[in-house]
């Protein structure tokens, strides 16, 4: 009869060892890919890339959020509602965006008869929504304009504004 | 005659209503005399809007083309009478979204002269498919049942799919509504007429005229009419009197006992589902060529004083045709177009007819309804259904604004029938919310492909940059060799050439 439960211990203790070697080498040989939550943070964002945050775009941002830690309050156009997704999403604590900034829903204008043809805001649209060659109008697709305001401070005439995008 | 055949498909819930269709039917059609103005909005259909090709000023003919189709679902508006455009302008229009619109508006000099033929219509039957569909699309044909889809582009979407089936939608299950059941009296062959063209234009050998059992004057002429033509293609079925059997999913269900998938079409299980006005209208377009410049319009309701049924001309003010109706009593308060199931309120009569325009229904003042109250979650509501959805669940969802279960529980099916609405004892109104959630729903999709489109150009736009930037580092270290390989003599006798002695090259030496 003992020989029965020393054989029940080596064998369930021979699985076990086995899945736990198994399960070891595996964790150290396939590391989590950082890479889908970064996606899956990136898909949340609102992609304006107005670099509100402090980072080139909103993709850099979410890398940061995920793989240094960086706060997830950053994004002014994205809102409280922004926020609250993501401290769900990567389990940190719900926190009020800091500082306030532009908000979505509105995009750059470019007043024709002022223009310069100077291409500044047109090198520094992280979209390419604005069109236009050297010494000649530039003006803004409608549709592709995030609101992100980086053309505004480029232009040497000021002759950029931001109106409503309805 | 022929006999109308029952076998039928089960349809789940639905409603019998009161069909308060008695006033409207007591007369014949009543021709509607050309109006001094006819505002025609450019956009009288699903999809883009048409152009307009004619100028302010300039003088029309009946049935001339005045405002193109643009892009590929779109449908072309053509002149109801001959005159001259005063304007193109903003005007009050009924429409889902927003109250004004831009339309072409004409004053009509009275002569009501048709635009000169350049050849005779030929037979249809001497047309490939291809070309009738053509031919249908410039005729300006949308669906008439309501949707205003354009046919021919319906038409073009059901010939990729294989079809067994065309459905001639005679089921006018909404209250009040009679403008199909008139056309079916008076115009039956009309409408035979454009099934037979349908059928040819679908390469189909076999269609049902479906038509409601409360209709007993129109399967009459139906059948009389059939019996005339002798088509054993065509099918005359009855179906029982049941809102909303009408709309098309559940039309196809009741005739073929087939369901259309979540998200799907008719086609997808080989039908086609057309409205009887709008076959009449094919027939009137190729077989006499006048384009969709008229309809035939339910004028009823207790706020109208002999509640009648119109043909008018598309862009008659609603004020013209109600005073031909006999103008309004004493009650009447609100005004709504369309039934009272799924129509919207107007504030104005000064809103064009359209080609959407099936009824001008105007009603005494509402009956305060009780209060909402919560939700007690008796399921009445989901025991009447059409579409065997949970509006009980989707209320609370809609109110959680909970998009995941929204689009989990189906909302997108909801054809917003109001039976839900109807039968709920706590006065919840139903159809309103869900169509706002639907509303907010749309809104949440385009915000997120918005934002998908401007990752993909960020995106594009890094990769573009390094690429440059790759490229310019490429170059440089290119012309470096260059230059190294050349040794030092090369460059001093290039910058002698160009006359820049003075300067000389402060790494004139290869290190």
């Amino acid at each position: 009869m003992w020989s029965t439960v020393f054989l029940a211990i080596i064998t369930i203790t021979g699985i076990a060892l086995a899945a736990g070697l198994l399960l070891g080498y595996a964790n150290r040989r396939l590391p989590a890919n950082p890479d889908d939550l970064t996606d899956r943070v990136n898909e949340l964002l609102p992609q304006t890339q107005c670099a509100q945050c402090g980072y080139a775009g909103c993709r850099p941002y979410a890398a940061a959020i995920v793989e240094q830690g960086e706060a997830i309050n950053l994004c002014p156009p994205g809102g409280d509602d922004l926020a609250a997704r993501l401290a769900d999403l990567l389990g940190r604590e719900r926190i009020p965006v800091a500082g306030t900034g532009m908000t979505a829903g509105s995009m750059a204008c470019i007043e024709e008869s002022l223009c310069i043809g100077c291409t500044h805001c047109r090198d520094a649209c992280p979209v390419d929504a604005i069109i236009g060659a050297h010494q000649f109008m530039h003006t803004v697709i409608k549709q592709e304009c995030t609101g992100c305001e980086l053309c505004l401070p480029p232009c040497p005439v000021d002759c950029i504004s931001m109106v409503s995008a309805a | 005659m022929t006999a109308p055949t029952y076998d039928l498909g089960k349809l789940h819930g639905g409603l019998r209503l009161p069909g308060e269709k008695a006033a409207s039917t007591a007369r014949d059609i009543l021709e509607a005399p050309v109006p001094e103005q006819l505002i025609l909005p450019i956009t009288q259909h699903v999809g883009a809007a048409a152009q307009p090709v004619v100028g302010i000023g300039e003088r029309l003919l009946k049935g001339q083309l005045i405002a193109e189709a643009d892009g590929p679902l779109s449908a072309p508006v053509h002149a109801p009478s001959s005159g001259k455009v005063v304007a193109i302008e903003l005007w009050p229009v009924s429409r889902r979204h927003g109250e004004k619109a831009p339309c072409i508006i004409i004053e009509c000099d009275g002569e009501d002269r048709a635009i000169e033929l350049a050849e005779t219509p030929e037979p249809y039957t001497s047309l490939q498919p291809d070309a009738l569909l053509q031919k249908i699309l410039q005729g300006g044909i949308v669906g008439l049942g309501g949707a205003v889809f354009p046919t021919a582009q319906k038409l073009m979407q059901a010939t990729t799919a294989p079809l067994t089936h065309l459905l001639l939608n005679g089921v006018e299950c909404e209250p009040f509504i009679s403008c199909d059941d008139m056309l079916m009296r008076e115009h039956a062959m009309e409408m035979l007429g454009g099934t037979r063209i349908l059928m040819h234009a679908l390469g189909l050998e076999h269609s049902y005229v479906v038509v409601e059992s409360d209709k007993p004057e129109a399967l009459h002429s139906i059948g009389e009419a059939m019996a005339d033509l002798n088509d054993p293609r065509i099918t005359l079925k009855q179906v029982p009197t049941i809102y909303p059997s009408g709309g098309e999913d559940q039309l196809v269900q009741l005739v073929t006992n087939r369901e259309v998938p979540s998200g799907g079409l008719p086609t997808d299980v080989g039908c086609v589902v057309q409205n009887v006005a709008t076959a009449a209208a094919i027939h009137r377009w190729i077989a006499n060529n006048e384009p969709l410049i008229s309809r035939v319009v339910t004028i009823t309701g207790d706020g109208i004083a002999q509640p009648v049924n119109i043909r008018a001309r598309i862009g008659t003010p609603i004020s013209d045709v109600i005073g031909l109706a006999g103008g309004y009593t004493e009650r009447a308060n609100r005004m709504v177009i369309g039934g009272p199931m799924t129509g919207k309120s107007v504030s104005t009569d000064q809103v064009p007819i359209v080609k959407a325009t099936n009824c001008i229904l105007v009603l005494s003042k509402l009956m305060p309804l009780a209060e909402e109250k919560p939700c007690i979650r008796c399921g009445e509501c989901a025991a009447v259904c059409p579409i065997q959805l949970l509006p009980q669940q989707l209320f609370w969802h809609a109110c959680a604004d909970n998009e995941k279960q929204l689009r989990a529980h189906g909302l997108t099916d909801c054809i917003e029938c109001g039976c839900c609405d109807l039968v709920c004892p706590s006065y919840i109104p139903l159809t309103e919310d869900f169509r706002r959630a639907k509303a907010r729903m749309q809104e949440l999709a385009d915000e997120k492909a918005r934002a998908e489109r401007a990752r993909l150009r960020f995106e594009s736009r890094n990769e573009r940059m390094e690429l440059e930037q790759t490229r310019r580092e490429e170059e440089l270290a290119a012309q470096k060799e260059a230059a190294l390989i050349a040794g030092p003599g090369a460059i001093r006798d290039i910058l002698e050439r160009t006359g820049k002695k003075d300067r000389q090259p402060s790494n004139g030496d290869p290190e």
